[in-house]
């Protein structure tokens, strides 16, 4: 068959390839919350049946990438501002905004819908209030109207370990709503940090993020004061009898070193992005730091307690 | 992980490949769908 050119215009063009759509379900975003909500799910101790298990997670992750996906919908504005984000599939002009929300939408309802039939119903309830939380409160409602933004919508990415522990027990106790404060005290140390050596990107787009509307130097103090609840977070768990030694020294010993690089950033003075190396350090630990927590957490209640 | 936007006008065998690729991309998670509703029923009957 013979290749007829066809003009290229912004709405006739190639259509998104599947690449683009996984791409805008945020796949590293994905990482740290289903490893969280597999972490929340293997610390309760049930015994649940291996099949719903991966579909109590593998809904999470479908659940995570299509608020992402309705995260760029809405933000393709922002998203082509800034440096970090216009080589999206929506700002870079790969794929219809169009197509966009109706993944999105359909990705989320499809993983509700699957968590509270196959699951149950309580895990498919939280579920639904992350997405909507992230969507609804942060994305559209906060991000670009309060440098809270983070503070307030850190809560959508804590719900994971919530819905992993429902989802095996049908119950929320004490030891996840823990896992879910610690993920909420740790964003905003974690995104300030970011924010911090990114400031023009988010000045240049309009965001209000902390550095942009406050200054450096209240964003690096707010970094310090939000480590100091987040590391109690952290130790409680353990200070409360609901974990064993190995999860409560570990935890010490990594928030101590949290607390230490929180430290350097609320007493650095610098003000070349490129020579913030204290801020990159937290932000890279930080990273680090929730990661080895849930693990440590899911070693000690299965093997050790 | 993205797809690269090709230059000048598109042809008819771009479209013919780009649809290609998103039907088995689309038969793939289908195919992975009936198998993940079949062993959730066993799982449920069990």
């Amino acid at each position: 068959m013979a290749s007829h050119p066809i003009a290229r215009s912004p709405v006739d063009r190639l259509p998104a390839d599947w690449r683009d759509f996984l791409a805008l379900t945020k796949p590293r975003v994905m990482t740290l919350v289903v490893f969280t909500a597999l972490c929340g799910l293997l610390a309760a101790r049930v015994p649940i049946h291996p099949v719903i298990a991966f579909t109590a997670i593998l809904c999470v992750a479908l659940g995570a990438g299509a608020a992402g996906a309705l995260n760029q919908w809405y933000e393709a504005d922002l998203d082509a501002a800034m440096r970090r984000t216009a080589r999206r599939p929506l700002p870079a002009g790969r794929m219809d905004r169009q197509a966009a929300l109706h993944f999105g939408v359909g990705l989320a309802a499809f993983s509700v819908l699957l968590m509270g039939l196959a699951v149950n119903v309580l895990a498919a309830a939280i579920l639904a209030v992350s997405i909507l939380f992230y969507v609804m409160i942060y994305t559209v409602w906060l991000k670009r109207r309060t440098p809270q933004n983070i503070v307030i919508g850190g809560a959508a990415g804590a719900f994971p370990p919530l819905i992993g522990w429902a989802a095996a027990t049908g119950r929320v106790e004490a030891l996840p709503v823990l896992l879910f404060a610690l993920i909420f005290l740790w964003t905003p140390p974690h995104f300030w940090a970011l924010s911090l050596f990114v400031r023009s990107d988010y000045a240049n787009a309009g965001v209000p993020m902390m550095p942009v509307v406050a200054g450096t130097r209240a964003t690096r103090i707010q970094v310090f004061l939000y480590s100091l609840p987040m590391a109690a977070a952290a130790v409680a768990p353990w200070a409360l009898g609901l974990t064993g030694v190995l999860y409560g020294v570990t935890a010490v010993a990594l928030t101590a070193a949290f607390l230490a690089l929180a430290a350097q950033v609320s007493l650095s003075r610098e003000t070349d992005p490129a020579l913030m190396r204290p801020e990159r350090r937290l932000f890279g630990y930080s990273v680090f730091y929730l990661f080895a927590m849930f693990a440590v957490l899911v070693v000690d209640r299965m093997v050790i307690a | 992980m993205t797809a690269p936007l090709p230059d000048g006008p598109i042809t008819d065998a771009e479209i013919r490949k780009r649809q290609r690729s998103r039907a088995l991309a689309m038969a793939l998670v289908l195919g992975g769908l009936v198998i993940l509703f079949y062993a959730i029923s066993i799982a449920k009957m069990a």
